[in-house]
Parts: C-alpha cells; structure tokens; sequence
C-alpha cells in the first residue's frame, strides 16, 4: 500500500496531466514554446561549437587540398552557369507558349535555407527540428525540400525561432503525387516496414490498370494545395495489386536522404 | 531530498532530453532512439524516494515532449507510474546490486515506451508503430538497462568530489584495545 503523501502526489500528477491534455492548441503551443526555449541556449552552444569545428577543420586544411576544391568548385560552377541559361531559355519559351495557351502563369518558388538542428526523440514520429521559425515568417505546412530539389516533408508547428517538420513517410504526411511518365495520380503513406526504414514509402490508390514499372519517377501533383505541383519525390521499386485488384500499390525510394538531412530549404509559395 | 542530488538528477534530465533530440549516431547504427528518462527516474527514485521520482518523471515528460511531437505532456504519466512502482518496492530492491539496478533499469525502459503507445493509441494520433517497433523496444530498453548502473557511478562520484569527505572514527580502531574489569 501506497502511504498517504504518496497517494496525494499521484492525484496532482494525474491532475496536472489530465489539464495538460486538455488544453486548447493555442495553450500547449504557448507551453511547447515556453519549455522548449529551456532548451536555446544548448542548441545555441551546439550550433557554435559546430561552427567552431569547421573553422578549425578549414584552418588544418593544407593548401594545396584547398587548390583542388576550388579548382573543382570553378569547374562545377561553369557546368552550373551553362544549364542555368539553357533552363532560363526553356522557361522563356514555357512562359511564351503559356501565354500563347492562356495558361496562367507559374510563379517562381522562393526558398529560404534551414539548418536541421534535431530529431524528434520518440521512435514513433518522423519528425526534424530546423533553426527557423516565426522571426523568419514561417507558418504551418510550408513545403519543405533539400538543396537538390527533392521532397522532405512539410512545416508541422511553428515556434519563435524553431519548427518542427513532419516527414514523408510519417502518418501526419499524406502526399498527392503521380507517377512521371503515366500521369497516374496516387497518395504517399507510410511504408508497411514499420518506422525504422526511413528510404521507402507507399504509394497508395492508383488505379487498377495503371502500367507502373520499377525506376519511373514519382512528382508532387500539386492537388493537395499544399505542395507545389512537380518535387521530386522518389523512384518506383515495385508494385502490387491489392484488395483483390481493385486497386494497386507500389513502394517508393525516397529521392531525399532523410536520415541525414543537414540542411533543408524551405519554399514559400 | 539531497539539493545536490536534486540538481545533479534535473540537469541530466534537461541534458539527456537535448542528447536524445539532437543525436542521431545510435539512431542511425540501431534505427531506434534510447530513451534515458526512464532510467534516470529509476535512479532519482531509487536514490531520493518518490518526491525526486516525481519530479524528474514531471519535467523530463514535459521537456521530451515539447521537443517531440507527442501531445504535451503524454510523457508524464508512464514516467511517474515507473516513479511509483519502484517507491512501492524499494525496500525491496537491492539498490547497491549492479544487477538490480540493470534489471530495474530494463524493466523501466520497457515500461515507458509501451505506456506511452497505449496512452497514445487512445487519442487522435496515430503513431507510427509496425513489427520493427519490438526491436526498438528492445534497444530501448537493453540501453536503458545499461545507464541504470551508469547514472548511480556517475552521480555517486560526483556527490563524492562535490560533497565533504568522510573522515575515519579516531576512536573505531582495528588495533584498539579494550580494558574489562573494574579499573
């Protein structure tokens, strides 16, 4: 038997929790703010002493190495200079041909860059933290993509200076996509592997006489609204037919590294 | 409650909230996250009684579930039920046992976890659970094994540096001799 104090601790705690819980989403975002800024200084040191490190790195890096990466750099940034004129010619005829259609315009994304500064602790979310947050004008279910262009995930909450973003492959992140060559139209779920495969996702509800074949790739549609019509999301690995053929499912590989995502960019529509 | 224990156990527990959001080494070699909450709380507990127990369980759910997506405050309850089983059997548990603290560690690990999926299951989140959750669970709860040991050498050392040092009793001596009779 439990003493009387003991039994007066357990009936605040459960008190305490039970408010938690009930509290409104403005509230526990209020109180998810206030803990979680416990935390700045500790993500600041971390953040410098980083910093530090490849200051340090770059100081022992010898010359000559620093030569060859340059050199290699120069030469990547030329090849980048001839496909950013060729693009900026294709997107000059695209707007060209759009007019002459009466299509409406497509405006350029604008993108800011992020740092991934944590994880979500728990094993049961797929969840990062990036080091922008209401100072930077963020707000809930900005896109959020890599340096390479392809699909991470969306802006879940937004804190002061930190947000949390779900990624793909999480159940909070259903994404409308099709499939490149075929236009087939799907949904992005959570893959069967449980939560420690973070490289394949599903992708649900095609139609049951789609023609899906191992390496086509899968683009956002832009249906949702949330997403801009076009990311990259992944390759085709394989597909089924599920529920006595009704309909068809295939796996994805994730084009985005998600396990070691540094930094993200984040797109503002 | 030792204020000195107080402070040591509360700042492991902000540090260990901190390791566990932004350390993905062990995450990425296991493909589960350790969860170290739950054997500092068995620590806490163990050491100080359920008034520290309580404490350590209320801030580190709070400070675990701030950072995560977990509703606010899920986190507490598993944490404090740990917290008050081990006050009922504490006199029970052989706390100086390296054993005993192992297995009590284990046994917290587990239990955290998999209270927190029930209470989770029970509201409008659905976490993302399949057969490759057991093996986490089972790192999970191996690693929490091995902190448990870990955290009672750690803060006994450091209560050791910090604290004054115990001074032999003249008095109790091997060689002491001891005078019967009546003079």
């Amino acid at each position: 038997m439990l003493k009387r104090s003991q039994y007066i601790a357990l009936v605040l705690v459960v008190l305490f929790v039970l408010a938690l819980l009930s509290q409104s989403d403005r509230t526990v975002a209020q109180l998810r703010l206030a803990i979680g800024g416990l935390f700045l200084p500790l993500f600041g040191l971390a953040r410098s002493a980083q910093t530090t490190s490849e200051r340090s790195l770059a100081a022992l890096t010898p010359h000559s190495e620093l030569e060859k990466q340059i050199e290699a750099l120069q030469k990547e940034n030329q090849e980048l200079r001839v496909d950013a004129a060729r693009s900026q010619e294709i997107q000059r005829e695209n707007a060209r041909l759009r007019e002459a259609f009466a299509l409406p315009k497509i405006a350029p994304w604008k993108l800011t860059l992020a740092q991934v500064v944590g994880r979500d602790p728990a094993n049961w979310w797929k969840n990062v933290r990036i080091n922008r947050g209401t100072r930077d004008g963020l707000t809930n279910n900005l896109t959020i993509i890599t340096p390479q262009g392809f699909l991470v995930g969306r802006v879940s909450e937004v804190g002061y200076a930190h947000s949390q973003v779900v990624l793909l492959g999480d159940p909070a992140c259903r994404v409308s996509v099709l499939v490149e060559n075929t236009r087939e139209h799907g949904i992005i779920a959570p893959s069967d592997n449980g939560p420690i495969d973070n490289t394949l996702v599903d992708l649900k509800y095609l139609s049951a006489n789609g023609v899906l074949q191992p390496g086509q790739w899968v683009r956002t549609s832009g249906l949702s609204g949330l997403y801009p019509k076009g990311i990259l999301v992944g390759q085709i690995v394989d597909s089924r037919s599920v529920d006595y053929g009704l309909h068809m499912e295939a796996r994805i590989k994730l084009a985005a590294h998600l396990n070691a995502l540094e930094e993200v960019m984040v797109v503002w529509p | 409650m030792n204020s000195l224990n107080t402070c040591l156990v509360l700042t492991a527990v902000w540090l260990a909230v901190f390791v566990e959001c932004t350390t993905a080494f062990f995450r990425n070699m296991t493909g589960a996250q350790p969860d170290l909450l739950p054997s500092l709380v068995v620590y806490a507990t163990l050491t100080s009684g359920l008034g520290l127990g309580a404490v350590s369980a209320v801030f580190g759910g709070l400070c675990i579930d701030a950072l995560s997506h977990n509703p606010l405050g899920i986190s507490i309850g598993p944490l404090f039920v740990i917290a008050i089983v081990i006050e009922r059997y504490r006199g029970l548990i052989l706390r100086d046992q390296t054993y005993a603290q192992f297995i009590t560690g284990i046994c917290a690990g587990a239990a955290a976890p998999a209270l927190t999926l029930v209470l989770l299951l029970n509201t409008d989140h659905t976490p993302l659970v399949g057969w490759s959750s057991l093996w986490q669970w089972a790192v999970v709860s191996l690693v929490s094994g091995l902190f448990t040991p870990l955290w009672f050498l750690l803060f006994g050392w450091i209560a050791q540096r910090l604290s004054y040092e115990v001074l032999p009793d003249p008095m109790s001596q091997a060689n002491r001799q001891i005078k019967r009779g009546r003079n």
